[in-house]
């Protein structure tokens, strides 16, 4: 009985604190996390298998057949499955992607706080450089060049964007350093590896995190639109970028092949917008300057 | 005139340039030999020993890259080898396509943008500001190609109004424009706003308020002018992400720019065509940012008439 | 190493200059010079005051003889051992033997990391003790320094600004260090809790024996505190003595104006104040002569001319001046 009431404050705690819109996107983050993880066991079907008896089958909420809920694509290949399966490979990709981005960034960062000089100026011009010229045309660049295999790909979009952590560490560092703490523990003996791994790292991690929340979305969107344009995700593989550029040219009778994926995109990335901004402007003012 | 101001702009300029050619010719160069990797695989020897010889392929490295310049500059990038025409030739015909469609893309976004985030700034928390936030975060998780798709459907499939494809009459460019000038749109208005209300709460506007001076000429006099270049900025530096986007724009909706170009070049290898687009892009990008920091300047009273070397 | 010569530390002619850029472009590279050939010594168990003006070096002098800078040339001997030529990882175990407490507790404390675990952290750093041990120790010397038991867990911004330097002490005793180098270590305090902080350190000096280099612009506290004191002005001490001696026989007329601002409690006593004209010159672009001659109320045209030694003057007392005894 208790308990029941200490929930109901606690829930009632929530709703008053966070919004109701950022509470659906974060209900929606989940559901699109939950279904990458169990995608194994949520596809109706392999995503790969073909039935050409069933080509281009409607959607159920169109009439179609039970069979295909979300219809089938002119291969007959059910667009659930391959929903299911490409929500599992652009969220991964994108994950991965972006932890390669904030561990990069902020390596960089404090490497060029820590050694400032010749080694700082360097690092920052390659910064100003990475600014100046766009991701995009660095990544068609460099997989013109090399092909694409996902290994190249993911690698790739982990540098999307690690510019900004690097400015952000190597600030947060430098302002750490002069700030007083750092120079605390270091006189008391600390080794400068105990200095950023105990000290200067917690301190930023805060604004690494509201970062990472920024730079997945891009990821997402960065992603999809290489395997849009056809030199991201590779058939047999699908993403759901390679979803819509299939569905693209079935646009005059099967609009659903394009737009199912496009939804299921433009809502992950606008909740995980919608969250990071929130998250953003409702951090510990007392713990973060 | 501060000179200093404009030498060190304009020589990181040069360094960011000297950069991005020197990342272009050591990509091609550790990709294997370039006479293999750039020329067709169809190519005779003969053909593929003038090619070397042309670009000194058989010489030492420094003399290769000295070698580069010197052919960049007379505009010189080799040829395509899937319709064997030049570089540079090509490029004349695609880049009036991508110039058009992108200066109208910016123009289109600011005369929008900036009197909405203007008008949001001064009337916080009202419809006209909402509408402006909900673009810029719509803009901000909209994939432009989704964006794009969706425009077809309803102007050319359903209502059968515009052209998905191509760019012979006026009404070809009307949905590409609309499609990369939303998120745009959205990040110059926000920006607008932010800094309209950082701007209406410095000392100086409040003190020209209190002077009694009218509404109108505090905003348009005082705070709009401290405001632009800001502003400004944020417009130049966006030169890279709108490029970004014509790649995509240009694919969806087959406008025949250097874009399309770029991407369709990737998927066939085709080299030299990879080359001079990455080059022309990357230096007119470098060009943009130094325009906006020169801008700046002139802008800026204090960059301008601080003496150099103080 | 000789650790019961009566002398713990000797500061050799110390000089720490800064080469400062220039504005614009190719701005030409400056010389600051923040200390400029220093001498002294710090006896072992007192506390040595060093006071002057923000900007005279006082700051950086404490940085040098902690080694936390490069100094440009001189030396520092601590406990026989010239400190200025140590390898990292020496340097580092050397830290168990002098400390440093700062001007601003907040900012010399980690916000994200509780007040007992940064207590407890030199002894994780050293490997000193088991972790009952360590925190047994931090525990008892919460106590010493008048903190409760509950701090342990409390993070910086949730106690006040006292008990934050109570907590900057805790961390840097510890170790049990020789010497304490206090830099401003209560002039980012309210007045009120001033006088605690102040009382701290000396019952604390009582108990342990350990030596204070204390850092001061207030006069007052370092009369209350300190057993010797040197003057600086502009890099270079212009004044050195015991207390006693200092105050009652003050020899430079820069300490005699530090001294006459010193406000009385008492209303009824007169006394003149002797007010500075003007800012001291920059340590960028020095006078040629004495330092303090374009402020010097008692200036003659030698003091222009040529630097003024510091020379001794008796009663183990030094002051550069050509004008001593002239008031």
């Amino acid at each position: 009985m208790l308990k029941q009431l200490n929930q109901e404050t606690f829930l009632q705690g929530l709703f008053r604190k966070v919004p109701p819109l950022i509470l659906i996107s974060i209900a929606w983050l989940v559901f699109i996390i939950i279904t990458a993880i169990f995608h194994k066991q949520l596809m109706p079907m392999d995503y790969r298998t073909t039935d050409l008896l069933n080509r281009i089958a409607p959607p159920a909420f169109m009439g179609g057949d039970s069979k295909f809920l979300l219809g089938s694509d002119a291969l007959g290949r059910d667009t659930l499955s391959r929903l299911i399966r490409s929500i599992y490979t652009s969220l991964t990709i994108a994950f991965i992607g972006s932890i390669i981005t904030a561990v990069l960034g902020t390596i960089v960062g404090f490497i060029a706080a820590h050694f400032k000089g010749i080694v700082d100026e360097i690092l920052m011009t390659l910064v100003d450089f990475q600014y100046a010229m766009p991701f995009m045309i660095m990544a068609l660049l460099v997989l013109a060049f090399f092909g694409n295999n996902i290994v190249l790909f993911i690698l790739l979009l982990g540098i999307q964007g690690w510019m900004r952590f690097a400015r952000l560490a190597r600030g947060m560092a430098l302002s750490a350093q002069e700030d007083g703490y750092a120079v605390a523990v270091k006189q008391l003996g600390a080794t400068p590896f105990r200095i950023y791994l105990r000290h200067i790292f917690p301190n930023v991690s805060n604004i690494i995190i509201v970062q990472f929340t920024l730079n997945f979305p891009e990821k997402i969107i960065v992603e999809t639109s290489l395997s849009f344009i056809g030199l991201g995700i590779q058939p047999p593989e699908t993403s759901l970028g390679s979803m819509m550029s299939y569905g693209r040219n079935y646009l005059m009778g099967e609009w659903w092949l394009a737009v199912i994926p496009g939804i299921v995109i433009f809502l992950t990335t606008l909740a995980m917008s919608l969250v990071g901004d929130w998250v953003r402007d409702n951090l510990d003012p007392t713990v973060v300057k | 005139m501060n000179i200093t101001y404009f030498l060190t702009k304009f020589a990181r300029a040069l360094i960011t340039m000297l950069l991005v050619v020197t990342f272009v010719f050591v990509v091609l160069r550790i990709t294997g030999d370039p006479a293999q990797t750039i020329l067709p695989e169809d190519t005779t020897e003969e053909e593929r020993q003038e090619f070397r010889e042309m670009w000194d392929l058989d010489k030492p490295l420094h003399v290769q890259y000295l070698r580069y310049w010197k052919n960049l500059f007379h505009g010189s990038m080799g040829k395509s080898y899937r319709d064997k025409r030049e570089v540079s030739q090509i490029m004349a015909e695609r880049l009036p396509k991508t110039v058009y469609l992108m200066s109208l893309s910016i123009l289109l976004s600011v005369i929008i943008a900036i009197p909405l985030g203007v008008k949001a700034a001064l009337n916080r928390n009202t419809f006209i500001d909402r509408l402006s936030m909900s673009t810029a975060v719509f803009g901000f998780s909209m994939p432009n190609f989704f964006l794009g798709i969706l425009l077809i459907l309803l102007f050319s499939v359903k209502l059968k109004l515009l052209p998905s494809s191509g760019s012979d009459t006026w009404k070809h460019i009307i949905l590409p424009l609309i499609t990369s000038s939303v998120a745009h749109i959205g990040s110059y208005s926000r920006f607008t706003r932010s800094t309209m209300l950082s701007v209406m709460n410095k000392p100086y506007i409040r003190t020209a308020t209190a002077t009694g001076l009218s509404r109108n000429s505090v905003i348009y006099g005082h705070a709009l002018p401290n405001a632009a270049i800001p502003i400004v900025t944020i417009v130049g530096t966006s030169i890279g992400r709108i490029i970004s986007g014509s790649i995509v724009i240009e694919t969806v909706f087959a406008w025949p720019g250097v874009g399309r170009l770029l991407v369709t070049s990737v998927g066939s290898r085709d080299m030299a065509v990879v080359q001079a687009i990455v080059l022309f892009l990357s230096i007119s990008i470098v060009t943009a940012n130094l325009a906006v920091d020169i801008l700046y300047g002139f802008l800026d009273p204090r960059i301008r008439t601080r003496k150099g070397g103080k | 190493m000789d650790s019961s010569s009566s002398i713990i530390m000797e500061v050799n002619d110390l000089v720490c200059h800064f080469s400062i850029k220039g504005q614009g472009f190719l701005g030409k590279r400056k010389k600051l010079r923040a200390v400029d050939g220093i001498s002294f010594d710090v006896a072992r168990g007192k506390t040595f005051g060093i006071v002057g003006e923000s900007g005279c070096g006082k700051s950086t002098t404490a940085k040098l003889v902690l080694n936390m800078i490069p100094p440009t040339s001189g030396e520092v001997v601590f406990n026989g051992l010239d400190m200025t030529s140590l390898r990292p990882s020496k340097w580092r175990r050397l830290r168990a033997e002098m400390q440093m407490m700062f001007q601003d507790p907040l900012g010399a404390l980690d916000p994200y990391m509780t007040i007992g675990k940064q207590i407890k952290e030199p002894l994780d750093i050293h490997r000193t003790g088991d972790s009952n041990k360590r925190k047994e120790k931090v525990l008892e010397l919460l106590e010493s320094v008048g903190m409760e038991n509950y701090m342990y867990d409390r993070y910086p911004h949730e106690i006040s600004g006292g008990q934050r330097q109570r907590a900057v002490l805790a961390r840097a005793l510890i170790l049990e260090p020789q010497l304490l180098v206090c830099d401003e270590p209560i002039s980012a305090l309210d007045v009120s809790i001033q006088a605690q902080v102040v009382n701290l350190l000396k019952n604390i000096q009582k108990e342990r024996g350990i030596t204070y280099i204390f850092i001061s612009h207030d006069l007052r506290i370092v009369k209350h505190i300190c057993d010797r004191v040197a003057v600086m002005y502009l890099g270079k001490i212009v004044e050195e003595a015991d207390r006693r001696e200092l105050f009652n026989n003050t020899a430079h007329p820069y300490t005699r104006a530090l001294i006459s601002s010193i406000p009385i409690p008492d209303p009824s006593l007169k006394r003149e104040t002797i007010i500075l004209p003007g800012d001291p010159p920059s340590p960028v672009n020095l006078p040629s002569g004495c330092r303090f001659a374009s402020r010097c109320p008692i200036v003659i045209d030698k003091c222009r001319e040529s630097e003024p030694p510091l020379e001794d003057i008796g009663n183990n007392h030094k002051a550069a001046c050509y004008r001593i005894g002239v008031k």
